[in-house]
């Protein structure tokens, strides 16, 4: 069950900004998702390790080997404002704070 | 020492491992780049693309474990650490939650109450995030700019354990930590380029209570003495509030350099919620033994291990092979002029005196310098030739440091060789002899001091190139014939 106060405080730290009718609705979807997953909980998985990963791979490494980096302009294309070569983006500290 | 109150401090340190493309992208980590010239798709977090993991990383890493004394993970893996701010592109960060690739080492370091044991609590492998630069302060810029070249590269995250008692605790420990990772070669430690960087959690506990007090964590803090001067005024804030039956805030607070005081950082108060989960993009590393075999034995001599050896083998000084060993190369440079000239205690004198001097007069580093331990040697043997004086040994050394050149070159070019010529001297003692008849009364008289002051003379005239010990001699020589 994801009460709407779970949902607020997902919303915050996701920096999404929602409406109230928003909120109820996801609060209701969210806790028809959880609820459906929790069925797995009828499993009993005491010894069995936390699964990560579900494919039988590992240790997939590169040599520290150095290649071109990209061009400063297309690195500067998405910028939505730039100066001296750098991102520049909007204040980041509220005034309150 | 506080009779009543103990304190506890833990450090968190970051440190910049030494390879030469980031971690999980072929971009070069070289410092000092223009901006954002060292990125790319991955290290900018654009939609669509991979992660690789790079394997020098993780042997650095392991590396340090070991010499740390921790057990290597064989099995770990990377998570994402989410949170929003905009010296992080993709808005997590990649690092290691609940499986950290090493895990409770220790390291003992050497206080005024004897040895004191330090425990690690982990270390984790995770990427470094970008730079930002405030258009005026943090809380009144309008805005910021962004650099993501130090975006992705590698780290190493060391977390101890509680059991740090005193500021000066905190500074021997930090000290340690980094002879080791230079001495292991995996990070330069080089506070001013960011390659450490340090937080610490403090707190103060009545004698004999085992739960702690409230901690307070410090950050901003850009050298070991500002660490050690503001755990210290830590350690007395936190005294008074409780003297005083006020109560200590768990909060983050900085340093400020200029006010030599801490700060509260109000704001960043709120507990995080970093949602961290595991990384879907990378798999899972597992470290046999076979791997850990080969890192443990290229692992180098360590500090304290060479310094008993130094002592040992060389028959030097605890306090000569404390300073020698203080870093690789210093010690390396010892090592190798040992295997030059065999006279360890002088090449210790040599090396701690002169060479060391110089470093700090022009502020280097020691391996910037041009000396090797073959020059050294070298020009220790022409002075047992008597090819050159002491006294202008100094100088050749100099140029050596400065230049790398053959002191044979130096000594050629600059016209040094010493006068051990008896023909040659013998004018220049007569002539001093006339020129100072009361010393040379006095030394009649029995007042041997008075030759250093002739043998001076003879030196001041001859720019430091006569022989001392021959025109010692002939003083004594010709005086006693008058």
């Amino acid at each position: 069950m994801i009460n709407e106060e779970e949902v607020k405080k997902i919303a915050d730290l996701a920096s999404l900004k929602l409406s109230e009718e928003e909120t109820k609705t996801f609060a209701k979807q969210l806790s028809d998702i959880v609820d459906y997953v929790e069925k797995l909980d009828e499993l009993d998985t005491d010894d069995i390790v936390p699964t990560a990963y579900t494919i039988p791979v590992k240790n997939v490494l590169r040599k520290d080997e150095v290649e071109e980096s990209l061009d400063i302009e297309k690195v500067l294309k998405n910028a939505p404002e730039e100066l001296d070569n750098q991102f520049r983006v909007p204040k980041i500290m509220d005034e309150d704070n | 020492m506080d009779n009543k109150f103990e304190t506890v401090i833990g450090l968190e340190v970051h440190v910049q491992l030494d390879t030469d493309s980031k971690i999980f992208c072929s971009c070069s980590t070289e410092f000092g780049k223009e901006p954002n010239t060292n990125t790319c798709p991955v290290c900018l977090g654009l939609p669509g693309t991979l992660p690789v993991l790079n394997k020098k990383a993780v042997d650095y890493l392991v590396m340090t474990g070991l010499a740390l004394n921790c057990d290597i993970a064989s099995y770990s893996k990377f998570d994402r650490k989410n949170y929003f701010y905009p010296d992080l592109p993709k808005a997590y960060q990649i690092s290691q939650y609940d499986l950290p690739l090493a895990k409770d080492g220790y390291i003992e370091v050497e206080t005024e109450e004897g040895t004191h044991k330090i425990g690690i609590t982990r270390i984790h492998l995770e990427e470094d995030a970008g730079k930002l630069i405030h258009e005026g302060s943090i809380d009144k810029s309008s805005g910021s700019l962004v650099d993501y070249n130090r975006t992705g590269v590698p780290l190493a995250e060391i977390v101890s354990e509680p059991d740090i008692r005193t500021p000066a605790q905190a500074r021997e420990y930090l000290n340690y930590l980094k002879k080791t990772l230079e001495y292991l070669g995996v990070s330069d430690c080089n506070m001013e380029e960011g390659s450490l960087r340090c937080d610490a959690n403090i707190s103060l506990r009545p004698r004999g209570q085992e739960q702690f007090g409230t901690k307070v964590e410090l950050k901003n803090m850009n050298s070991f003495k500002a660490i050690e001067k503001a755990l210290a005024y830590e350690q007395k804030r936190q005294r008074k509030l409780i003297d005083n039956t006020d109560e200590i805030i768990q909060e983050t607070r900085t340093w400020d350099e200029d006010k030599n005081k801490t700060i509260s950082m109000r704001g960043k108060e709120e507990a995080n919620d970093y949602r961290y989960f595991p990384e879907p993009d990378l798999v899972p590393l597992e470290i046999n033994e076979n791997w850990a075999e080969e890192i443990r034995e290229r692992l180098p001599e360590m500090p304290s291990v060479r310094k008993n050896r130094f002592i040992k083998e060389y028959e030097i000084p605890e306090y000569d092979a404390d300073v020698l060993t203080d870093s690789r190369e210093l010690a390396d440079l010892f090592e190798e002029c040992v295997t030059e000239y065999n006279d360890p205690k002088e090449v210790s004198n040599w090396i701690m005196g002169e060479f060391l001097r110089l470093v700090n007069e022009e502020k280097m580093e020691v391996g910037d310098t041009k000396i090797t331990g073959q020059l050294l040697g070298k020009m220790l043997k022409m002075m047992d030739e008597d090819v050159i004086s002491s006294k202008i040994a100094k100088t050749v050394f100099e140029e050596m440091f400065h230049t790398g050149k053959d002191p044979e070159k130096i000594v050629e070019e600059k016209g040094l060789k010493q006068i051990s010529d008896e023909d040659k001297l013998e004018t220049i003692v007569e002539n001093i002899i006339e020129e100072n008849p009361d010393a040379v009364e006095d030394i009649k008289n029995g007042k041997d001091k008075a030759i250093g002051y002739l043998v001076g003379q003879v030196m001041k005239e001859t720019k430091g190139k006569a022989n001392p010990q021959m025109v010692n001699q002939m003083f004594r020589d010709k005086i006693s014939e008058l």
